[in-house]
């Protein structure tokens, strides 16, 4: 266990390091500059002058070494634009991806699965085409979009959801469950089309090839009720690939909550992220970039955890 | 002697894009208590799905049961509600499989996937369970069962998988334990062993066995009868020993035939039928196995043959005479 996670954390720090330089390079070779986002009257020596003040009129490399030096002590410097520490800043915004994420694989996972289960269990019925033409079509609509026409239709035209934000007063002294619900709704649905419709196919497919296996036709051939063969035996089996599936889907997670964050004003990491790269914020961009990795860096370690929990074949790590 | 089962007029189907497809064409027989039969023939005979029919397994797999019943203790099991077969299966009649690899859910330990037969027909308490589960262990004798009971199925040898088989399958002492093919999958001496287990467990727990199997050498060491099929079809059933010494049907004698001998001398090419089993959508009119038996004539490719006494045993042959007598020689009508 120690030995496996020893290893884990050595390639988490070299994965670290590549996407640290690749982020640094990207950022900085990008046109324009935090000057650029001044205002626009703004003469060429205030310019100049923010450029000298922000250290910009180093060397790129040394700017990066400058920056590691600092990050690995856990320091991510100053955001340019509001003077706030990065850290302080990420932290801030922290609890409402978390609050986001959570609820949207809550909601994807569970009912991927089991859409995925009725799916196979009645193949060719009309449950099944049903689930696999809504899943097609949540495949192929980008999110920007049916979130707008979400908004348009329970926002604009019923009146039923808000349109955008957290719902502050829902959540402070007069805490409203329907009211702090009706503000998640929308977004974690919009959310969860990028990772539902293929945990249901892959739940489909998998669950498919497990129901014809020997082993399901000696626990029928032992007496058990068809759900019990299903949702204890099939299903046990089904979901070993389809864990590791929700562990490659978590970064499609992070960067669909960036879309899903700016539609419904979320004010999440995902919002965040687009307001430092807008404003050529390099520190935030660093950290935000640092920030997400390691979640999914995380996140993975998670499901193989997870994995060697439900697959005896693979050794217990 | 009672029967235990009695099947009549079975038919069995599949369903194909190309319609139904029969696997198993209007076969009768019967298992007695205590008694020990073996349905012996190649791959494709319909052996298998003749098991699959008894233990209504055929439903989940695409088939069906066309016709005929299936008599056992007063029940029809082919005409049954899917929850009174339910209710059978496992506890009643009890199945084990060919592939000991596949046959066990690799990711349930031994001790859940033996106690859960009880959870299904017993209402043990989870002591009273695991106790059992311990006995059955050691009844097909593996050692330090309370450890087994912890293992996953990847942690044992495929013979100890199929002794766990036929551990779950005895749970709750069935009438009738349907073996398809137990031995196929496993090397000789683990066979050897696993067929001694069968036999003395029959004895022990006074069932009946219905053992599936293309190798009339098992058949041979275990059984009390032997059923022959050939394509879908009942082609001989004789007691064991008159099998042998008093083979009636062309197929049967070539099956015997092709049984490697240790006095058999050296150097000589081991007999084989030849041909293979009809297409299932190419049936013969006549008699199914014409098209490679030496003993052909106009009327077996005409008229199939009826499956009738003949010198106190039943066969399927309009020569079983001269099969018996062996007057024709091989190749004549050729």
């Amino acid at each position: 266990m120690s030995r496996f996670l020893l290893n884990r954390l050595g390639q988490s720090i070299v994965l670290l390091l590549i996407v640290s330089v690749i982020t640094f390079f990207l950022i900085n070779l990008a046109p324009g500059g935090p000057s650029a986002a001044m205002r626009m009257d703004a003469s060429e020596a205030e310019r100049q002058a923010i450029i000298t003040q922000l250290g910009l009129d180093e060397p790129v490399v040394v700017r990066y070494a400058q920056w590691l030096g600092s990050a690995v002590t856990g320091d991510f410097g100053v955001s340019f634009s509001t003077s706030e520490p990065v850290l302080e800043r990420i932290l801030s915004r922290i609890p409402y991806t978390i609050e986001l994420t959570l609820f949207t694989i809550l909601f994807a996972v569970s009912f991927g699965i089991l859409f995925g289960i009725i799916s196979a269990v009645k193949r060719g019925s009309l449950r099944d085409h049903a689930i696999n033409f809504i899943s097609v079509i949540g495949l192929s609509i980008p999110a920007f979009w049916l979130g707008l026409m979400l908004i348009l239709l329970f926002s604009v035209q019923l009146g039923w959801l808000p349109s955008s934000g957290v719902g502050a007063d829902a959540r402070g002294e007069n805490f409203s469950l329907l009211g702090w619900l009706s503000y998640l709704f929308m977004p974690v649905l919009i959310l969860s089309t990028t990772i539902l419709p293929n945990i249901v196919r892959f739940t489909r497919s998998s669950m498919l090839e497990v129901v014809n296996q020997n082993y399901i036709r000696t626990v029928r051939a032992k007496g058990a009720k068809e759900r019990y063969v299903i949702y204890v035996h099939a299903l046990k089996n089904a979901l070993i690939p389809v864990v590791s599936i929700i562990g490659v889907l978590i970064p499609r997670l992070l960067s669909g909550a960036v879309i899903t964050e700016a539609i419904f004003g979320w004010p999440g990491i995902g919002s965040l992220i687009i307001q430092a790269a807008q404003g050529r914020d390099y520190p935030l961009v660093m950290g935000v970039t640092m920030f997400v990795t390691i979640v999914v860096i995380v996140c993975n370690l998670l499901v193989d955890l997870v994995y060697s929990k439900i697959d005896p074949r693979v050794k217990n790590v | 002697m009672e029967p235990l089962l009695k099947v009549e007029n079975l038919v069995t189907g599949y369903r194909t894009e190309q319609g139904l497809v029969k696997a198993v064409d209007n076969i009768s027989f019967e298992v007695n208590k205590g008694e020990t039969v073996c349905i012996v023939g190649e791959s494709g005979s319909g052996k298998s799905v003749t098991s699959l029919s008894i233990m209504r397994l055929v439903d989940f797999e695409n088939g069906e049961i066309i016709d005929g019943s299936i008599h056992f203790q007063d029940k029809d099991l082919a005409s049954l509600s899917n929850e009174d077969m339910r209710s059978i299966r496992g506890s009643k009649i009890s199945m084990i499989f060919q592939e000991p690899m596949t046959a066990l859910n690799p990711v349930f330990t031994i001790g859940k996937q033996i106690m859960e037969t009880f959870y299904f027909h017993r209402s043990y308490s989870g002591k009273k369970a695991k106790q059992r589960a311990i006995e059955l262990l050691e009844l097909v004798g593996i050692n330090q069962p309370e450890e087994r009971l912890k293992q996953y199925p990847h942690e044992l040898s495929g013979g100890m998988r199929q002794r766990v088989m036929i551990a779950i399958a005895l749970g709750c002492e069935p009438d009738l334990l349907i073996a398809d093919e137990p031995t196929t999958a496993l090397d000789v001496t683990i066979e050897a062993q696993i067929l001694e287990l069968l036999k003395t467990i029959k004895q022990e727990m006074e069932m009946s066995i219905l053992l599936i199997t293309h190798d009339i050498g098992v058949a041979a060491e275990v059984s009390d009868r032997i059923i022959v099929m050939y394509a879908g079809k009942i082609v001989e059933v004789a007691p064991t020993i008159e099998l042998f010494s008093q083979t009636l049907h062309p197929y049967t004698k070539g099956l015997l035939e092709s049984v490697p001998k240790m006095s058999g001398e050296r150097g000589v090419e081991l007999p084989s039928i030849e041909g293979t089993l009809p297409g299932i959508h190419s049936m013969p009119i006549g008699c199914r196995f014409a098209p490679r038996c030496h003993y052909k004539t106009e009327k077996c490719v005409q008229v199939e043959p009826p499956l009738e006494n003949h010198y106190g045993h039943l066969a399927a042959c309009w020569h079983a005479e001269e099969v018996r007598n062996g007057t024709l020689e091989k190749g004549e009508t050729t």
